[in-house]
């Protein structure tokens, strides 16, 4: 379901990504009428924002993907036939935003083996980083700071709440992968907060 | 288990997606480890600390019409030759074309006539045994609407407090039952407040209850002798509703939190309210 999903909407336009895009299919658009469009998807429009905002770190840049993305969401809409909108929506979602990450060769995908799973260090003074543990701005810094992986896996899971099984289909992995990249996103997340609060001191 | 793999589970178990005999596998564990308890104890505080901690963006408001007037403009510049094969155009243009052609053939009077015969069959014959699931996808639909209408219109409650004490008898006034209330805010549901609907051609008390950054509407009114107690869940455009009934109540929780999240909430609701 979700590959077919998100082959649709790859294969649609992409304006605000310059070449590449190709005439919609119209015939698809014509049948769905943008009044149950708007009603299944624009109630998703929080999250779309939310993780569009974490990945692109920039809020102008998370306002036109998101926009991108409703609009190509709304051309291959007719395709979708599930019943998790809000999974489809943030897929196509984070798909525009990885291209434009792409485009802006402002790339930080670290390639990761996620077969081997590599336990972050269990820090010598644990109770240092939780008594910080409270300190919003340091940690809001150390997410912005990870990988674009890791960022949409955390704000998939910590802000959306959504479960290991639509993480998979929304990040196109499997299952499995989900709970060892959450592991080494918080591990990654962990070093920093002690890296910076050791700094600090 | 040894302490590998239990490092290996320790979000697994700790985000509430493993198995219940793996879970309790770990738990056995960390009773004889206590190097891995204080693993987990930490882990655990920095997950929460994750979510506690970082902001959620909301989209802004100038967003959303830029998105509406862009989907507006993506269906005028559809070219007109399209609409001629499919026959429904997004927005009719008003006029610009005549009448669709089942009127042109008595053939289609024929097809018209049998087709309605044949859909009248089929509805005399399965309607009554589909029902109970017409009757919830409708309900479901209400519910929804009047969750995602809660959300939109700033009109989330009537009576803001995460005072049970204060909803409540807020609530007794104004319906002709008395619904359960409870604060649920040690096990991370904290009561916002409550507010009227109506909803099944009856007006219902909806709870509200805030779970990490989401809303969660608790829909509670009378139960009919006749109906079924056992509950359910029903998955739609991304929100997931669950629903169950005791002696005196029906209740529809609704909400775009996983279905985990939920189901826990639900357990919590009846732990804390009295038996009948």
């Amino acid at each position: 379901m979700a590959a077919t999903n998100s082959q649709t909407e790859s294969n649609s336009g992409s304006s605000i990504f310059g070449a590449g895009g190709k005439a919609p299919e119209l015939r698809t658009v014509i049948k769905e009428d943008v009044a149950s469009f708007e009603e299944a998807l624009l109630p998703h429009l929080d999250a779309a924002h939310n993780l569009a905002r974490w990945l692109l770190r920039n809020e102008q840049d998370a306002q036109d993907v998101v926009q991108e993305a409703y609009l190509r969401a709304f051309k291959s809409f007719s395709g979708f036939h599930g019943s998790n909108g809000r999974a489809w929506l943030l897929t196509i979602v984070r798909n525009t935003s990885y291209t434009l990450l792409k485009k802006n060769q402002a790339v930080d995908f670290t390639t990761f083996d996620e077969e081997i799973h590599v336990v972050a260090d269990e820090f010598a003074s644990p109770a240092t980083i939780l008594e910080h543990g409270e300190d919003a701005e340091l940690i809001r810094e150390a997410m912005d700071a990870l990988p674009a992986e890791f960022r949409e896996i955390l704000a998939l899971r910590h802000q959306e709440g959504l479960s290991y099984k639509e993480i998979a289909e929304i990040a196109q992995v499997p299952t499995g992968t989900v709970m060892s990249r959450l592991a080494r996103a918080r591990g990654k997340l962990k070093e920093y907060l002690a890296a910076r609060i050791g700094k600090d001191k | 288990m040894n302490c590998e793999e239990a490092t290996k589970l320790k979000d697994g178990y700790l985000d509430g997606e493993l198995d219940p005999i793996t879970s309790q596998t770990i738990e056995q564990h960390l009773r004889e480890c206590p190097k891995c308890d204080q693993a987990y104890k930490i882990h655990g505080s920095l997950i929460r600390a994750i979510g506690n901690a970082t902001p959620y963006y909301k989209a802004p408001a100038e967003l959303r019409e830029r998105i509406q007037s862009s989907l507006r403009e993506e269906i005028a510049e559809l070219p007109t030759r399209n609409f001629a094969r499919d026959a429904q155009p997004l927005f009719p243009r008003r006029q610009s074309r005549p009448r669709p052609i089942l009127w042109e053939t008595s053939w289609n009077w024929l097809a018209l006539a049998a087709a309605i015969i044949f859909a009248a069959i089929i509805a005399l014959t399965l309607v009554p045994r589909l029902q109970r699931p017409g009757a919830d996808q409708f309900l479901a639909t209400q519910l929804i609407s009047s969750h995602v209408r809660s959300l939109m219109a700033s009109h989330l409650t009537d009576v803001a407090s995460s005072d049970q004490h204060t909803v409540k008898p807020w609530l007794d006034t104004k319906l002709d039952f008395a619904p359960p209330v409870v604060d649920l805010s040690n096990e991370g549901f904290p009561l916002i407040g409550g507010r009227l609907d109506y909803l099944d051609n009856r007006p219902v008390a909806a709870l509200v209850y805030g779970r990490r950054k989401h809303f969660i509407n608790l829909f509670v009114w009378p139960a009919a002798s006749n109906e079924s107690k056992a509950p359910k869940t029903i998955t739609r455009q991304g929100y997931q509703l669950l629903h169950w009934a005791d002696a005196d109540f029906n209740y529809w929780a609704v909400s775009d939190v996983n279905v985990n999240d939920l189901q826990t909430f639900r357990q919590q609701f009846e732990t804390r309210t009295p038996r009948h």
